[in-house]
C-alpha cells in the first residue's frame, strides 16, 4: 500500500493515458464495426465472410498482430497508433457480430410497420433498426470495452507506456504491490467504463426500463416498496 | 376516389395472389375488403401506398397513378393502422402519435400539440402521452396505432386488420370509436377483415373476396344479406345458419323473430307501430 500511495502520482497519470488509449480503440473500433455489420447483415451472401473473418481477427495472438500490422502497413511498430491499431481490430471482432445480431433483434413488424407509416431507408435505420439494436449492441460493447481495457497492458511489449508498465516494472524489480497496483487499476478502469456504458445505455434507452403491463398496475407493486424504505 | 384498374400481382415465388383485379372505392366511404386468410385482400390493401407492387394493371389516387409517385412521400399522404399496432416501441406515446407529422417536417411542438388532441379524440387519457407502448392494454395500442394513422389529417385510411388482435369486448368497443370516428371525419377508409360482421358493421362497401382477390360481391351490407350471389357468398355470410337465418314465429302477443337455434331475437314490429 505504501508503494501505491508512494506514486499515486504515476499510477495515476498511467490509468489516465491507458483509458485515453482504450477509449480511442474501442470508439474506433465501433465506428468501423457499424457499417461493417449493416453490410454483412443487408447482404446475406457477405454475413457469412464478414461475420467469420472478423471474427477470426480475434484469435490472432497480440504480439504477432503487433510485429506483422505495421510490417504490412509501414507504420512504426514502436508506437501508440500501433497499439490502438491493434485493439481496433480485436474491438471489431467483437463487435461486428454485436451489429448483425443487433439488427436482427429488431422486431420486423416493427421495421414493416415504419416502412408503412413512410420512413426512408436511411432514416429508418439512424432513428428506428439502431436505436431498437441499442441492448444487443450494448452489451457487445460492454464486452469490447473490458476486453479492451484489458488487451491494452499488451502495449509495453511494444514498448508503448500505459498501465502495464507497472506490470513490466513490477516483475523485474520484483515489487510486488508495483504489480497488484497496476492489476487493480485496470480493473478499475473496466469496471468503472462498464458501468458508465450501463448508465448511459439507460439514458439512451429508456424504453427498455418501462415495465410490461399498465401503469396503474406498475404503481400499486411500488407503493409497497416505499413504504418499506 | 381509389381505382384498382386490372391489377395483377404475382409474388417472386410464383404464387398469384392477385389476378384481375378492379374496383373502385368511392371517396368519404368506407370499402371493407374481406375474405379468408390468403384471399389476397392484404396485398390490395398494401399496394394503394406501394408496400406491395403491382405486376401487373394500375391503382390511381383521384385519377393519378400511385406507380408515378415517391413511395415515401406517398405513404406519409395515407394513414395506415395495422394489426398488432405497429407502434415504435422506443418512442412515447406521444412520439407515436407524432411521428408522421414529424417526418414531414412539422415542427416538435406543433405535432406533439395535434398529437395530444388526437389522443383525445381516438378517446385516451392524455396522461398516457408519456408512457411507451409496452405500457398500454392491445386497445390502448390500438387507439394509438389510430391516432397515429390520422395524425398527419389523411384523405385516406388504410386499416389492415386493426382490431383482429384483441379480446371480443375490446373490438367492439373500438368498432363503435371507429363508427363515430368516420362520422365526424369522413375518410375514404379501407378496411380489410376475415370477419364477415365487423364487415357489415363498419362498412359501406363491402367487398367480398375469395382465393387470387376474386371478387365474389360488391355492395352494401343490406344489398349482400338480401341478395347473396351464390351459394358461397351465402355460406360465408352465414344466412343460412345462426344469427342471420331468421324466421318468424306467431305468439300469443304477437309475431316475434326466431334464429336458426329457435331463440329469439326480438319482436316484429309493423311500420309505424311504434308511435
Amino acid at each position: 500500500m505504501t508503494w501505491v500511495l508512494d506514486n499515486l502520482d504515476l499510477v495515476l497519470s498511467l490509468a489516465a493515458v491507458h483509458l485515453r488509449q482504450s477509449a480511442v480503440a474501442i470508439v474506433l473500433g465501433f465506428l468501423l464495426a457499424l457499417p461493417l455489420g449493416w453490410l454483412a447483415w443487408r447482404f446475406r451472401l457477405l454475413r457469412g465472410p464478414l461475420v467469420l473473418g472478423t471474427g477470426l481477427l480475434y484469435t490472432i495472438p497480440s504480439l504477432a498482430l503487433l510485429i506483422l500490422m505495421p510490417a504490412a502497413l509501414g507504420y512504426s511498430a514502436i508506437s501508440e497508433t500501433n497499439l490502438v491499431a491493434a485493439l481496433v481490430i480485436y474491438a471489431v471482432a467483437i463487435l461486428v457480430r454485436s451489429v448483425v445480431d443487433g439488427l436482427d433483434s429488431v422486431d420486423p413488424a416493427v421495421r414493416q410497420a415504419a416502412t408503412a407509416i413512410g420512413y426512408g431507408a436511411a432514416r429508418r435505420f439512424w432513428t428506428v433498426e439502431l436505436p431498437l439494436s441499442g441492448p444487443v449492441l450494448l452489451a457487445g460493447l460492454r464486452v469490447a470495452a473490458v476486453s479492451t481495457i484489458s488487451l491494452a497492458t499488451v502495449g509495453i511489449l511494444i514498448g508503448v507506456t500505459n498501465l502495464g508498465y507497472l506490470f513490466e516494472n513490477g516483475l523485474q524489480r520484483r515489487i510486488v504491490a508495483e504489480v497488484l497496483a497496476g492489476v487493480t487499476a485496470v480493473v478499475v478502469i473496466a469496471l468503472v467504463v462498464d458501468l458508465l456504458l450501463v448508465l448511459a445505455g439507460r439514458v439512451l434507452m429508456p424504453w427498455t426500463r418501462a415495465g410490461r403491463g399498465t401503469g396503474r398496475t406498475r404503481a400499486r407493486a411500488a407503493l409497497p416498496v416505499r413504504t418499506a424504505a | 376516389m381509389i381505382e384498382f384498374r386490372s391489377v395483377t400481382k404475382r409474388f417472386g415465388d410464383g404464387t398469384l395472389a392477385v389476378e384481375d383485379f378492379s374496383l373502385t372505392l368511392p371517396a368519404h366511404r368506407t370499402t371493407v375488403l374481406v375474405g379468408s386468410s390468403g384471399c389476397g385482400k392484404t396485398t390490395l390493401l398494401r399496394m394503394i401506398n406501394r408496400m406491395v407492387e403491382p405486376t401487373g394493371g394500375d391503382v390511381e389516387i383521384d385519377g393519378e397513378s400511385v406507380l408515378g409517385k415517391d413511395p415515401v412521400a406517398l405513404r406519409r399522404s395515407i394513414g395506415y393502422v395495422m394489426q398488432n399496432s405497429g407502434l415504435m416501441p422506443h418512442f412515447t406515446v406521444l412520439d407515436n402519435v407524432a411521428t408522421v407529422l414529424r417526418l414531414i417536417g412539422t415542427p416538435k411542438r406543433a405535432a406533439h400539440e395535434r398529437a395530444r388532441s388526437l389522443l383525445e379524440t381516438v378517446g385516451l387519457d392524455g396522461a398516457l402521452a408519456d408512457r411507451y407502448p409496452s405500457q398500454l392494454s392491445g386497445g390502448q395500442q390500438q387507439r394509438v396505432g389510430v391516432a397515429r394513422g390520422l395524425a398527419a389529417d389523411p384523405n385516406i385510411l388504410l386499416m389492415d386488420e386493426p382490431f383482429g388482435a384483441v379480446d371480443p369486448i375490446v373490438r367492439a368497443d373500438l368498432q363503435r370509436e371507429m363508427i363515430r370516428l368516420q362520422r365526424d371525419l369522413d375518410k375514404t377508409v379501407v378496411f380489410v377483415t376475415h370477419d364477415i360482421d365487423e364487415a357489415f358493421l363498419l362498412g359501406d362497401q363491402v367487398v367480398i373476396l375469395d382465393t387470387g382477390a376474386r371478387v365474389v360481391q360488391v355492395g352494401s351490407p343490406s344489398e349482400i344479406i338480401e341478395n347473396p350471389a351464390d351459394d358461397f357468398v351465402a355460406a360465408f355470410i352465414g344466412v343460412d345458419r345462426g344469427r342471420r337465418a331468421l324466421h318468424i314465429k306467431e305468439t300469443a302477443r304477437g309475431r316475434v323473430v326466431v334464429d336458426a337455434e329457435g331463440r329469439t331475437q326480438g319482436a316484429l314490429v309493423e311500420d309505424g307501430a311504434i308511435t
